[in-house]
């Protein structure tokens, strides 16, 4: 690697200023090798550095896009994801707002309509709900209400759900709330290859965007291939990926809880149990596909998120399997959802209000060997 | 040889120095003697008043400003006879001129406020200025001071309660014993004691998350508010609250708000409740009076504006405090506000409204004064904005790079509990055992909140679905038909929801 960069240094000062320099493979070989916080044993980045390379490239590729928020530029992001862009791109580019959500996401909305394309946000989607009437209002339903002659391009990002030990105003997950209107376009990514793709493809597409990230996310460090971390690099939206392929079980989930279901499904397979994890990546548009399709595959479905249970996302996937697969379903479908309270600050409570992987082992056991008493299983 | 320049302007120009001002005055005197007669003669005193003193005339007291509008006697509030009003506004007015003319006569030389910028931040501030001591070295009469030595020993103890108490908190969070965001209220202390010192149990008070230092100072044992940020169920909202949502229906605390700005309209809304109380209801009784506690930052929210509005419309015992302490978590507030001077923001409304020394726990509680009397005379809100700091960062998960340390060092010179403690002292009015007794009993009663919240349990796993809502029934109906909060097993976690 070093005798790489030794090399290629003209091509590493080409990629500094963010250009997309000689091929795919060298090129990004000596882009991991530039960016210091590359370690040094292979491909592995947090999601924090693909969500800020991400906006990096884009905002290098277009001058349209801007990035606008509280503390996103001195203070370098309330969560450092937007660490360096001030620096990079200069305050015209990198606004820090003053504490008015509304506001701000308003202007926003409105550069969007005009032709800018803004990445608003929020210090978490709990705020967002002083700006929820822009979001939905003024940016979904507006190229339905102009009749397809005005589109708002506008990424809102930003941290969603449970964190630790933040209470009950700051641990809402509203991947729900705006999974059900419609011109928006909702995603959740995962590990650093989701959030590089889906940022990426949000950044470029004609329509708002609310990008739920999760905060315990951010530092968790995930391999990723040359692919993923070349600057053309894009995810589609509203295509689910199956990470654990399986016959036995199906777990649909999103966000962290991805990581709780992968590491449940490796206790079960220690039990034989071979489970299939589904991550959705998007809300919506909600890949109906791929669930049934692997619902059809296992006959049976374990859906899972941190968000309370009444009309939650898990709610949709299971009446879509309902409708279309009932007839390969072997076993009632089965939720498993925030506790139905708002959260909150003692520890032990937190723990038991949102889903434990213990729980995920629990219910999958039940189940897959449904003719157990059910009192039995849940013990 | 040159004459050296006048380093002082001969006196004829000062006596001139208000005369450019002079048609705005006319102007004052002529719409109000146009429309009402009798408050003319008021208004020439207290606008001499305003010429006397240092505070630039081109800013008018806002106290001036708003007895104007008070004067007027259209409004749903009356009181029963003009006379009655006129008299009671007379006495009041010459009490606070004298108060004016005390802050021209003493603060002759203002330190200027050096925190970047320079900007201005003139206007009237209250009463003697604690730091100077009267030039002739003797003994101040008692009469001048400003507070009695219980009411200083009190001022004293709450603040040292709320630094002590803070410190401790920083202690247990890097030990563990606390979790999440923890904000910490030193430097600040000034502002909560000198307001919430003046109010009874039943008044009320809303803060955002720096709300530790409220709740003690409202008086919420210590005890409870540990035990709350260790969440333990015998914390005051039994652990569920945590660090940013305290609540107290005890205590008149009304939270606790993560939200900036979500606690004005809660603040606004109680004290619609008050005097919905005395009006409608025709209770009788002081009337409870609503204290807001928020930042700088919140000052450019919406939810803001709304308030001042909704507030002075209806004349609400509401009073609106800003504790700008110039960063709202990295943001300077100069940075993100067009008009950085917040006092400004309630004229614009028709609302009194002042600024403040906040480091400085006695202007502080002169202007309280004024303004918790006014709320439940019923003569409507007043907005004050104190300058104040916080010593330590945003939050203990803030590295605090941006602050300049020129910044932080002029302000940490400025320590409230240090410029109280040498007030009391110089003038007598405790001696210095006292004050340690003090300081020891304050350690005595932290330690021991450590040691009461260590030792609670932690919420039972019941404790989960409990206090959803008022009426448990609100969970519904379960499987079986009947309501699922008479399911036995139901808060005991077991039950399936």
């Amino acid at each position: 690697m070093l005798a790489a960069f030794g090399k290629n240094r003209a091509l590493v000062s080409s990629l500094l200023r963010g250009g997309n320099g000689g091929d795919g493979a060298s090129a990004a070989a000596v882009w991991a090798v530039s960016k210091r916080f590359m370690s040094a044993s292979g491909d592995s980045i947090t999601v924090r550095e693909a969500l800020n390379s991400a906006i990096d490239e884009e905002m290098t590729a277009d001058s349209k896009v801007f990035v606008m928020g509280e503390e996103v530029g001195e203070y370098q992001g309330a969560y450092k994801v937007t660490k360096g862009l001030l620096q990079k791109f200069g305050p015209d580019r990198v606004l820090d707002t003053p504490i008015t959500e509304a506001g701000f996401t308003g202007l926003g909305v409105g550069a969007a309509m005009y032709g800018l394309k803004p990445i608003v946000e929020f210090m978490t989607f709990n705020f967002a709900m002083q700006a929820i009437d822009h979001l939905i209002n003024s940016a979904a339903k507006t190229n339905y209400m102009s009749g397809g002659t005005i589109n708002v391009p506008i990424v809102f990002r930003g941290p969603n759900g449970a964190a630790a030990g933040v209470a009950a105003q700051h641990s809402q997950c509203f991947a729900a709330w705006y999974g059900q209107v419609p011109g928006l376009k909702v995603l959740v990514p995962y590990d650093a290859e989701d959030a590089r793709g889906l940022m990426k493809a949000a950044i470029r597409d004609p329509d708002p965007v609310v990008f739920l990230e999760n905060e315990l996310l951010y530092g968790e460090s995930f391999p990723v291939s040359k692919e993923v971390l070349d600057p053309s690099f894009t995810l589609p939206i509203g295509k689910a990926k199956i990470m654990r392929e399986g016959s036995d079980l199906t777990i649909v989930t999103f966000s962290k809880m991805v990581g709780y279901a992968l590491k449940a499904a490796d206790e079960l397979a220690k039990e034989g149990i071979s489970v299939e994890v589904v991550n959705l990546r998007s809300i919506r548009p909600l890949d109906r596909e791929t669930i049934n399709a692997s619902v059809r595959k296992t006959s049976r479905l374990l859906c899972l998120e941190e968000g309370w249970p009444q009309h939650g996302v898990c709610a949709e996937i299971c009446a879509s399997v309902v409708e279309e697969s009932f007839y390969y379903l072997d076993a009632p479908v089965e939720r498993i959802c925030g506790a139905d309270v708002p959260m909150p600050y003692a520890a032990n409570l937190e723990r038991l209000a949102v889903p434990q992987i213990d729980d995920v082992i629990r219910a999958a056991r039940r189940i897959c060997f449904r003719k157990q008493d059910k009192r039995k299983a849940t013990a | 040889m040159q004459k050296p320049p006048p380093t002082h302007p001969p006196l004829p120009s000062r006596l001139l120095r208000p005369l450019p001002f002079l048609p705005f005055l006319l102007l004052r005197l002529g719409r109000l003697i146009l429309a009402r007669p009798p408050p003319v003669l008021l208004n020439v005193v207290s606008s001499c008043c305003c010429v006397a003193c240092s505070s630039p005339p081109w800013l008018p007291s806002p106290l001036f400003v708003s007895r104007c509008r008070s004067l007027t006697l259209d409004g749903p509030f009356l009181a029963p006879t003009l006379v009655a009003r006129v008299v009671r506004k007379l006495s009041f007015r010459c009490q606070s001129s004298k108060l004016l003319l005390g802050a021209g006569c003493v603060a002759g030389k203002k330190a200027p406020l050096s925190s970047g910028g320079g900007n201005v931040r003139g206007a009237v501030s209250a009463s003697k200025a604690v730091t100077e001591k009267p030039n002739s070295g003797s003994k101040s009469d008692k009469a001048d001071l400003l507070v009695t030595k219980d009411e200083g020993l009190e001022l004293y103890e709450d603040m040292v309660l709320g630094r002590s108490f803070e410190d401790m908190c920083a202690q247990m969070y890097y030990r563990g014993k606390m979790f999440g965001f923890v904000h910490l209220y030193n430097g600040q202390e000034a502002v909560s004691t000198g307001f919430i010192k003046l109010l009874k149990q039943t008044d009320f008070v809303t803060s955002t998350y720096r709300d530790h230092v409220h709740a003690l100072s409202k008086g919420v044992p210590a005890r409870q508010v540990m035990a709350e940020l260790f969440g333990k169920s015998t914390g005051c909202c039994r652990g569920q609250g945590g660090s940013m949502h305290m609540f107290s229906a005890e205590h008149g605390l009304l939270g606790g708000f993560a939200f900036i700005g979500e606690g004005i309209p809660v603040a606004v809304g109680a004290a619609f409740t008050s005097k919905y109380k005395r009006e409608v209801l025709k209770e009788e009784g002081d009337m409870p009076v609503s204290i807001a506690f928020f930042g700088d930052g919140t000052a450019n929210n919406g939810q803001f504006f709304e308030c001042l509005n909704m507030a002075q419309l209806w004349k609400l015992p509401v009073i609106f405090v800003v504790e700008n302490n110039l960063w709202a978590i990295g943001m300077s507030h100069y940075r993100s506000t067009s008009d950085p001077e917040i006092w400004k923001k309630g004229p614009a409304f028709g609302m009194a409204s002042a600024h403040v020394d906040g480091m400085d726990v006695l202007k502080v509680r002169e202007v309280a004064k004024e303004a918790v009397e006014r709320a439940r005379r019923g003569d409507g809100p007043t907005l004050i904005e104190c300058e104040t700091y916080r010593f330590r960062g945003h939050s203990l998960a803030d590295p605090d790079e941006l602050r300049a340390p020129a910044e932080k060092a002029h302000y940490a010179a400025r320590d409230p509990i240090v410029a109280l403690k040498k007030y009391l002292l110089d003038n007598e009015i405790a001696t210095e055992a006292e004050l340690k007794s003090i300081e020891k009993k304050i350690d005595e009663v932290v330690e021991d909140a450590v040691e009461f919240a260590d030792a609670s349990p932690l919420p039972g796993r019941s404790q989960l679905l409990e206090n959803v809502f008022a009426d448990p029934k609100g969970f519904g109906i379960g499987p079986d038909g009947r309501y699922r909060c008479e399911d036995p097993g139901f808060t005991a976690g077991t039950a399936q929801v």
